[in-house]
């Protein structure tokens, strides 16, 4: 059997490697560079000191630490409607479309293959000052001015991200309800369980590891968003992940930004960490 | 099948069918709303249309930035997607067929970079290549992008694998088949319409890939940074969206060929 030490070998170091370089490495190099004191560019030569001068700093600017809780609360919006609405969605692909689930599937991704950029560009066409909404608005006389209140807003981050999440949230919902067993929903409906009792103790347990997975596969990527807000935002729909590539930017802040990113990343792993404790995920899946 | 509908399973007093079709016209809508105006012969995206051209379509072979930014975003999409599905594939083997010390940890680290929010990752990648003085390039998007296709890569992967029986490989390699001639010859003819999905799966989540790439592009963009830079210019408008519609029609077409060759397995 020495070719299953050789074959060990060529399957798991090229992925270890690869993780070690491009995926350790980097998240101990911001970690460290969050400890240097730097207010402005960093030379790496210079000598490595401790510093906790980049958190001082950034716990003594309440417009930080706010601007982080919008920006998780703005996820968490997102997460929740994107995955309330994407529900009905999956439940209807994976109970009522029968031969047809692939059909209806692909038309529902249709959408996530145009660009990312341009379907946020297309709520700006919506939301705009001559856009959709208010031409809509103004033709049918509801008002004579536009509103100008549509876009540059929270709101409009939260509509378009909402927008753009839903076909890929429905996706972990619908592999989830395909893999309940028909069985288990006749046995319910035998003992005398009505439609409601059997979602509420037989579907919606079932379903709910895949529930969660789009919760978080929404949540994750939103808390970090500076992309969309950058341009349906405004100043209004700033989020953290604009300040910290700001950091990034003219200001060349890297030790500041680097500490932001830390902090980020650490709020983002205790949350799931403790949701996934909240709600038993095993437990429910067994 | 009568009997389902004799109980009622998967009925609900809720119109599961028109709520479907609502939420479907809600997607298209704005996207729908968004190219005509890439067939609109006004350059500013205003009601109401002004006429129909196919000039903007034009424009676009004509636009040699457009067209090399598509083309570095295929050359990265390649490149990440290659990778990322061989390193699946290997962490995937490794976890069904070998019983070692960080077996876990292995498959938990291919699988964390889910967990990482983007502009953590492309900070920390830009601060690296800074670090080492690699200058910033498609190669440094493509191994960024190698690192979030990853995990998509080896959960596709390995819910094919884990069903595979292992006595094949050892029958194989019993009859004096080395492991590189075994996994040629045995397991990639096998298990490849899932390692095609798990490629095209990978290729685009890197083509449209913006808030990483942001961070590690150097001097040549892909496509999707190139649009970002032009999004400013209103008039830039109407040739974008006429690339993001042919880019679309491709994107589409790969997906169903992959949807054909996943459904062909057994």
């Amino acid at each position: 059997m020495l070719g299953r030490r050789r074959a060990f070998r060529l399957l798991t170091l090229p992925p270890a490697t690869w993780l070690a370089l491009f995926f350790v490495a980097p998240l101990i190099l911001v970690v460290a560079i969050s400890f240097r004191p730097e207010a402005g560019p960093i030379d790496f030569g210079d000598p490595w000191t401790l510093s906790f001068a980049q958190y001082e700093r950034i716990f003594a600017t309440p417009s930080y630490l706010r601007l982080l809780g919008t920006s998780i609360l703005i996820a968490l919006t997102v997460a929740m409607a994107a995955t309330i609405l994407a529900y009905p969605i999956a439940y209807f692909l994976a109970f009522r479309a029968r031969e047809r689930a692939t059909l209806y599937l692909i038309l529902l991704l249709i959408p996530f293959a145009v660009s990312y950029l341009l379907r946020v560009m297309a709520w700006r066409l919506m939301l705009g000052q001559e856009g959709a909404i208010n031409s809509f608005l103004m033709s049918v006389g509801l008002t004579s001015e536009p509103i100008d209140l549509l876009l540059y807003s929270q709101g409009a981050v939260i509509v378009t991200l909402v927008y753009v999440w839903i076909p890929f949230a429905a996706l972990p919902i619908y592999a989830a309800l395909q893999r309940i067993d028909r069985g288990h929903l006749e046995a319910g409906a035998d003992l005398g369980a009505g439609p409601w009792s059997r979602f509420a103790r037989i579907t919606l347990p079932m379903a709910l590891p895949g529930v969660l997975a789009s919760f978080f596969m929404v949540f994750i990527p939103t808390v970090g968003e500076y992309v969309t807000p950058s341009l349906v935002g405004g100043t209004e729909g700033y989020m953290y992940g604009n300040l910290i590539q700001d950091f990034f930017g003219q200001a060349g802040a890297w030790a500041g930004g680097a500490a932001l990113s830390v902090l980020m990343l650490v709020v983002t792993i205790v949350l799931v960490a403790v949701a996934l404790r909240v709600i038993d995920v095993r437990r429910l899946a067994s | 099948m009568t009997r389902r509908s004799d109980v009622g399973i998967g009925r609900t007093r809720v119109p599961l069918g028109p709520t479907y079709a609502v939420m479907l016209a809600l997607l298209y809508f704005p996207i729908t709303l968004l190219f005509l105006f890439s067939f609109n012969t006004s350059s500013v995206l205003s009601f109401p249309l002004s006429g129909f051209t196919l000039r903007w379509y034009g424009e676009v072979f004509a636009d040699a930035a457009l067209l090399e930014a598509a083309r570095n975003s295929v050359l990265v999409g390649v490149g990440s997607a290659t990778v990322a599905t061989a390193l699946g594939l290997g962490v995937s083997l490794a976890f069904v067929r070998f019983r070692f010390r960080g077996r876990t940890s292995l498959l938990g680290m291919a699988a964390l970079p889910l967990i990482v929010p983007f502009v953590v990752l492309g900070v920390a990648l830009f601060l690296l290549f800074s670090f080492v003085d690699v200058p910033r390039s498609l190669l440094t998007i493509a191994a960024g992008h190698t690192v979030i296709a990853l995990p998509f890569a080896t959960l596709i992967i390995l819910a094919r694998v884990s069903g595979l029986d292992a006595q094949l490989e050892d029958a194989a390699m019993d009859l004096g088949a080395t492991y590189p001639t075994t996994l040629r010859r045995v397991i990639l003819p096998i298990v490849g319409s899932t390692l095609v999905s798990a490629w095209l799966t990978c290729f685009i989540v890197s083509f449209d890939e913006v808030a990483i790439a942001l961070f590690l592009a150097g001097g040549d963009p892909t496509f999707p940074v190139f649009l970002y830079g032009q999004l400013r210019f209103a008039q830039r408008l109407p040739v974008l969206i006429a690339m993001a519609v042919m880019l679309m029609l491709a994107t589409v077409t790969l997906t169903l060929i992959a949807f054909r060759i996943g459904r062909r397995q057994p």
